[in-house]
């Protein structure tokens, strides 16, 4: 089973980014997919500048691919889409069907928004060009059982926030009482997202601009002997702004068999201290934690 | 072209109701997960289909079927059948979501007419066109995240007609793209067609108001004389930096009757109430101020306040809101 690093989900500074993609040159995951999939108004990263880091990471062995956008709205948003597929050099992941247009025929990786629930719905994108899928956000381990997927790699997330919606509407700048074309970069002061409550003081969402994510922490660390017998090839961590090392070092762990997942789980839990949830994959609500049958 | 109204019918009654105020068309879904409003004592069976099918037909209208939801491995059969139903029933469009769906219409019921559901989350037109391409869609309904400025690049771009929502319930998330239900609840409206479903839903007087749950995640609470509407997620009250509001949407209804004259101008085919678990007497109210309005347009006639009060009275909260038609708004 592959380790594969998802885009950065969060709005972060320029050094930043160079430093953590410096860092994960230096780790064990296989694939490291880049690029802005939330907000077009982001800009710390120009294209030319993914394509740097791109080079870089696959000057290091890296398989890299460039996410696009989830939300794609305007002309400019199709522009800097065309000119992502039209790279040349690296593969695409999909999260959008005006992606899928303009990739048919050329190789890419259908994203976890395409909101493929079916086998026959798999197999069109397949007929179109996908080598590999990342499975939809809230697909079980039954259902994926179902789907029996062969002719194409099968990616899941197991660690990190959950994307759950997007919008048109930026609810990290309505929190500052600022209109989205003018929100001031506001992300930039929430690397892991903004928290949001509920009126009794539970820690409930994460606002990340236009995208709206679990508070709680996906993690199916203790489901990859699960997930290898269902023919899941590569294992997806989402960026987050700490202990990204240490993540992928348990996971590999884990993978390799070289840690018990019990004990990288509990490790796991020890690094960033918010409740995790691994529901969707259990068949239950997403923000339910269950034990395993195992 | 006029513009085509397109109106909700959870019912017989309800479909009768729009009938009888002016709508063009009434869009309906079968009893079952397979359409995105899968509420129980809503809907039809294949032979109310049938004969809301031949209802419409003798007065000249038009019946669309929303199967907008997207089946699954284990379930296929039901949305395939639902097709072959649609089909059988003599409907003038199916409204679809997936893309293995539209596969199995367009090659078992090729003289269907198949409309891309907003569920289908096409904001641009490389997507809708992509729909076109592959499965002759002849229509598209448009998520409602895009401003007005956008919905015309759409237009512009495109072969396939173009429906906007007129009015009813504001979803502030792409459609399709939001999963909060099936996180709090485990059921979202892309597998289940519910959005925060009542069964999850608790309803608690207490010392602080009346608060209301959805699967013991607290969504609102409510102090005396406070309107409480239906808990949906993303219509509540929560705390964020130590502010509470309503960090995502106001329970509010979108509106956009004063943007007749804009849809037509640009190329607009049809506009779609929302509302198919709304009450006969609602879609009859919304269905003739609609009518009015845009017979109105195009008979050069002048608008009329009265229309708006008439909706402002219907919508959640009673407030209404253009939404992202208005770029402010975001």
């Amino acid at each position: 089973m592959k380790l594969s690093l998802g885009p950065i989900l969060y709005y972060w500074p320029r050094e930043a980014l160079f430093e953590f993609y410096e860092t994960i040159a230096g780790t064990s995951v296989d694939i490291v997919y880049l690029g802005e999939a939330v907000c077009s108004r982001r800009h710390a990263f120009r294209f030319e500048d993914w394509l740097d880091v791109a080079k870089g990471l696959s000057d290091a062995g890296k398989e890299v691919v460039l996410s696009t956008q989830t939300l794609i709205e305007s002309e400019s948003d199709l522009k800097a889409l065309r000119r992502l597929a039209e790279n040349g050099e690296f593969a695409l992941e999909a999260n959008d069907m005006g992606a899928v247009r303009l990739l048919s025929g050329k190789s890419f990786v259908a994203g976890p928004h395409l909101n493929a629930y079916s086998p026959e719905t798999l197999e069109i994108l397949v007929e179109l060009g996908a080598r590999r899928w990342v499975i939809p956000i809230e697909m079980s381990k039954q259902a994926l059982s179902e789907m029996r997927p062969e002719s194409l790699e099968t990616e899941v997330l197991v660690h990190g926030r959950l994307p759950l919606a997007f919008s048109a509407r930026c609810f990290t700048a309505r929190h500052y009482n600022l209109p989205k074309d003018d929100c001031r970069f506001s992300c930039l002061d929430h690397p892991f997202g903004l928290e949001l409550k509920t009126r009794e003081g539970e820690p409930f969402l994460a606002l990340n601009g236009i995208q709206t994510q679990s508070y709680r922490l996906c993690n199916l660390i203790g489901e990859l002997d699960e997930m290898r017998k269902l023919g899941v090839s590569i294992a997806r961590i989402s960026p987050q702004p700490m202990h990204m090392e240490e993540t992928i070092s348990l996971f590999r762990g884990a993978i390799d068999g070289k840690i018990r997942c019990s004990e990288a789980s509990s490790l796991i839990s020890d690094l960033v201290p918010v409740e995790t949830c691994n529901g969707y994959w259990q068949g239950s609500a997403g923000m339910e934690y269950m034990k395993g049958v195992t | 072209m006029s513009l085509e109204l397109v109106c909700p019918a959870g019912s017989l009654p309800a479909l009768k109701t729009a009938l009888d105020n002016g709508a063009d068309c009434v869009y309906v879904g079968l009893k079952g997960n397979t359409n995105a409003r899968a509420f129980s004592g809503l809907n039809f069976d294949v032979q109310g289909l049938i004969e809301a099918a031949r209802l419409v037909h003798a007065r000249k209208r038009k019946i669309f079927v929303a199967l907008n939801t997207y089946p699954q491995a284990t379930n296929l059969t039901e949305w395939n059948k639902a097709v072959d139903s649609a089909s059988e029933a003599g409907v003038d469009a199916v409204i679809l979501a997936d893309m293995g769906l539209m596969r199995y219409a367009s090659r078992n019921h090729p003289e269907l007419r198949l409309h891309l559901s907003v569920q289908g989350s096409a904001t641009n037109y490389e997507a809708i066109n992509f729909y076109r391409e592959h499965f002759d869609i002849k229509r598209a309904v448009l998520p409602r995240v895009l401003s007005l400025q956008q919905v015309e690049n759409v237009v512009g771009n495109t072969s396939v007609e173009i429906e906007l929502f007129g009015f009813g319930g504001l979803c502030v998330m792409v459609e399709g793209r939001c999963l909060l239900s099936s996180y709090v609840t485990g059921e979202s409206p892309n597998t289940a067609g519910v959005c925060s479903p009542a069964r999850a839903v608790r309803w608690q007087k207490t010392a602080n108001g009346l608060e209301t749950r959805l699967n013991g995640v607290l969504l609102d609470c409510y102090a005396d004389g406070e309107n409480a509407g239906y808990p949906t997620l993303c219509k509540g009250r929560f705390e964020v930096g130590g502010e509470t509001y309503y960090a995502i949407e106001e329970p509010t209804s979108l509106n956009t009757i004063e943007l007749i004259p804009e849809m037509a101008r640009m190329g607009i085919s049809a506009v779609k109430i929302e509302g198919r678990q709304r009450s006969p007497a609602y879609v009859g109210q919304v269905t003739k101020t609609w009518r009015s309005a845009i017979d109105a347009f195009h008979g050069g006639r002048r608008s009329d306040p009265a229309w708006m009060s008439a909706l402002s009275k219907l919508a959640e909260g009673q407030h209404h809101t253009l939404g992202a038609y208005h770029r402010p708004w975001k």
